[in-house]
């Protein structure tokens, strides 16, 4: 059948329609999450007294997760995971404090040796993942393993003890802090500096994301890799770069956990933390298998996990059943999400 | 065009080095870091010469704990004094523990050191260890089973016992409410230790759940808990990388709480010495170690039992601000 059909004249074409606002804010990826945010919000603040007045804590619960979250976010849009992201935040640690004691060096030269270790590690991750073409969960997973060994190992060796030697009295450590790991009173609300820090990194891989050649590369390799590099996609290039932007917020966070406990880094610490970001972007309506998702989305994915781990304990439940109340709470939350964004996609 | 991208990073990266190199040799530090360790004298000395012999630890620790690294420090202290060779092997999965003991008992080692944390699944490794005729010392929990068992004694703290002694240190400072931080559920020691402070403490405890992988967690944790309930007056921690962001947390929430922990390190020294903390509880972990090689070693040699076969208690000791400056020394060695 080669005849057309009787179109309406007075349609035009559906892709040349214009989209009202409300229409595009319902396709966007991250609507389930925010609904779902709000439904964990307003529980939380209905049933826990000191929830409300504590939201600076609960901003800072998220913000240590939503730091890591976006960056995992981009690189599973770019279809890759990262198992080694939690570790990979205790070795910045470590590199940093180790490097300003053994060499008594100021503690920005340790900060700054630590940023070109953190990306070397990530540099290796993605060049891992193009040379041998294995999956990037298997690639991690070796990276995650071999670095909690050279945590503690190396930690073991330069300092003969498992957690590492205080550098709070050392130059540097109070303006390093400043920027890592301070604080301001606004009125009773405290504000972290990793909430900005946080904030900031949202607003950069939107841009990224949504108004760059760069974004556009990685919803395409993430999409179809072949397809992408059969179109010129640099597809090597982007996935490196994804590594990369994981390995700098892993310092950003590393640097944070150092300077919040005097240069006191224990070597074992990281371990299981990759999940909770990869939970955040999930959460926030990243798929699993790449090609969709928004940095916004994991973000509000980061709040509602940090939500419902701080209001578990404002509302005083048994904290024997802790992990369990985390799990539903976040099983509730996704459920709704992708419920919402159902419906909103049928509606369309 | 690929050559002229890769020439252009390979400058991008020379820069970087260079500025790198220049901001390193401008940026020393005059105050702390290593140049500013002192050198707190060697532990060497002379030895015994009784025949080398092979002593084995098999414990239930995490990989990179320090507590455990303190017990492995007294180990290798006494066994450099006690011409003993000394393995070490740790796993916190009961079974794979078990294994290792066996590993050991098929190496025909001279004597074994083991820990009791889960000792059901112990129970047949160390056996057969003793069939094997390997001397068992026990350390550190896991006293109830030690003889039953076969080993020659037991050399640790009663868990329980301490958690008692911190209850008993809270009535003894007049407070009223405390919450005791579990940083690993379903860990029995820890417990232990929380069951120990709710039997004696005459106030009411709270146990508080919290991740205890990473520390930003742990302290939004306890901060969010001090939020919670305004009338919490005392924070119990269980380790003491866990004191460290209970300081940091009563500090954010503007609590009045005290904080104490159970053992100890170099950050837990300073902070008895500032006040930041009011109490810890040192089980001693160096002397488990310790003891543990010089009792195999004194069996081989002598057929000595220190203790005559009861249990030798090395904690509960209560330090306190008073304590703090000598104690400094050794937890910044790495011995306390």
């Amino acid at each position: 059948m080669t005849t057309t059909l009787p179109a309406d004249a007075k349609a035009p074409d559906e892709r040349l329609l214009h989209a009202s606002p409300l229409h595009r804010f319902l396709g966007r990826p991250e609507l389930g999450s925010v609904i779902g945010a709000v439904a964990v919000f307003l529980f939380f603040a209905l049933i826990a007294d000191s929830f409300l007045s504590s939201l600076d804590t609960v901003l800072y619960a998220a913000s240590t997760i939503g730091i890591m979250a976006v960056p995992v976010a981009l690189l599973m849009i770019g279809g890759e995971f990262d198992l080694s992201a939690g570790v990979l935040v205790t070795s910045a640690a470590l590199t940093s404090t180790m490097f300003a004691y053994e060499m008594t060096a100021n503690v920005w030269v340790g900060v700054l040796v630590s940023l070109l270790v953190t990306l070397a590690i990530g540099f290796f991750n993605g060049f891992m993942l193009i040379r041998t073409g294995l999956p990037s969960f298997i690639i991690t997973l070796g990276t995650y393993l071999m670095l909690w060994g050279a945590n503690i190992g190396l930690t073991k060796r330069i300092q003969g003890t498992v957690s590492t030697n205080a550098i709070d009295d050392m130059q540097g450590f109070e303006s390093a802090r400043v920027l890592f790991a301070s604080s301001l009173d606004i009125g009773s609300f405290k504000l972290r500096v990793t909430i900005l820090w946080w904030l900031a990194l949202v607003a950069l891989a939107t841009w990224i994301l949504l108004r760059t050649r760069w974004g556009n590369w990685i919803f395409a390799v993430g999409g179809n890799k072949n397809a992408a590099r059969a179109v010129g996609v640099p597809v090597h290039r982007t996935k490196i770069g994804l590594y990369l932007g994981v390995a700098v917020a892993a310092w950003i966070s590393g640097q944070h956990l150092l300077f919040s406990f005097s240069g006191v880094v224990q070597s074992a610490e990281g371990r299981g933390l990759e999940l909770h970001y990869i939970a955040a972007a999930v959460i926030g309506g990243c798929l699993l298998t790449g090609g969709y998702g928004s940095a916004i989305g994991a973000a509000i994915g980061a709040l509602i996990f940090g939500m419902a781990k701080q209001g578990i304990v404002y509302a005083q439940w048994d904290s024997d059943w802790f992990w369990f109340f985390l799990g539903a709470m976040l099983l509730l939350a996704t459920i709704l999400n992708s419920w919402v964004r159902k419906r909103a996609e049928a509606a369309r | 065009m690929a050559r002229s991208r890769m020439a252009r990073s390979t400058r991008v990266f020379a820069a970087a080095a260079t500025a790198l190199l220049a901001v390193a040799a401008a940026g020393c530090s005059d105050s702390g870091g290593k140049d500013a360790e002192e050198n707190d004298g060697g532990t060497g000395g002379g030895g015994v010469n009784t025949p080398r012999m092979e002593i084995a630890m098999v414990t239930h620790s995490a990989p990179g704990d320090t507590f455990w690294d303190i017990v492995q420090s007294g180990s290798k202290q006494a066994a450099a004094k006690d011409n003993v060779e000394f393995l070490y092997a740790n796993s916190e999965k009961d079974d794979e523990q078990a294994r290792l003991v066996q590993t050991f008992v098929d190496k025909k080692v001279d004597g074994i050191i083991v820990t009791l944390a889960k000792p059901e699944a112990m129970k047949s490794a160390v056996r057969a260890a003793v069939d094997a005729g390997i001397p068992v010392v026990t350390i550190n929990s896991g006293a109830e089973y030690s003889e039953e068992y076969g080993a020659l004694s037991h050399i640790g703290q009663e868990e329980t016992v301490a958690g008692e002694a911190v209850g008993e240190e809270l009535n003894e400072r007049g407070r009223k409410k405390a919450v005791c931080v579990v940083h690993e559920q379903g860990n029995v020691g820890l417990e232990q230790r929380c069951a120990g402070v709710k039997e004696t403490f005459s106030g009411s405890v709270e146990n508080l759940t919290v991740d205890g992988a990473s520390k930003p967690n742990v302290l939004s944790g306890i901060q969010a808990e001090l939020e919670a309930d305004g009338s919490i007056d005392s924070v119990v921690t269980l380790n003491a990388d866990v004191a460290a962001a209970a300081v940091e947390a009563k500090g954010a929430a503007g609590s009045e709480a005290e904080v104490a922990t159970f053992d100890l390190n170099g950050a837990v020294a300073k902070a008895l010495e500032s006040g930041e903390l009011t109490f810890a509880v040192d089980q001693q972990p160096y002397l488990q170690g310790y003891l543990a090689v010089d009792e195999l070693w004194l069996y081989k040699t002598n057929g000595n039992v220190i203790g005559g076969g009861q249990t030798v208690l090395t904690g509960p000791a209560i330090v306190t601000q008073e304590d703090a400056p000598e104690l400094k020394k050794f937890t910044e060695r790495g011995t306390r």
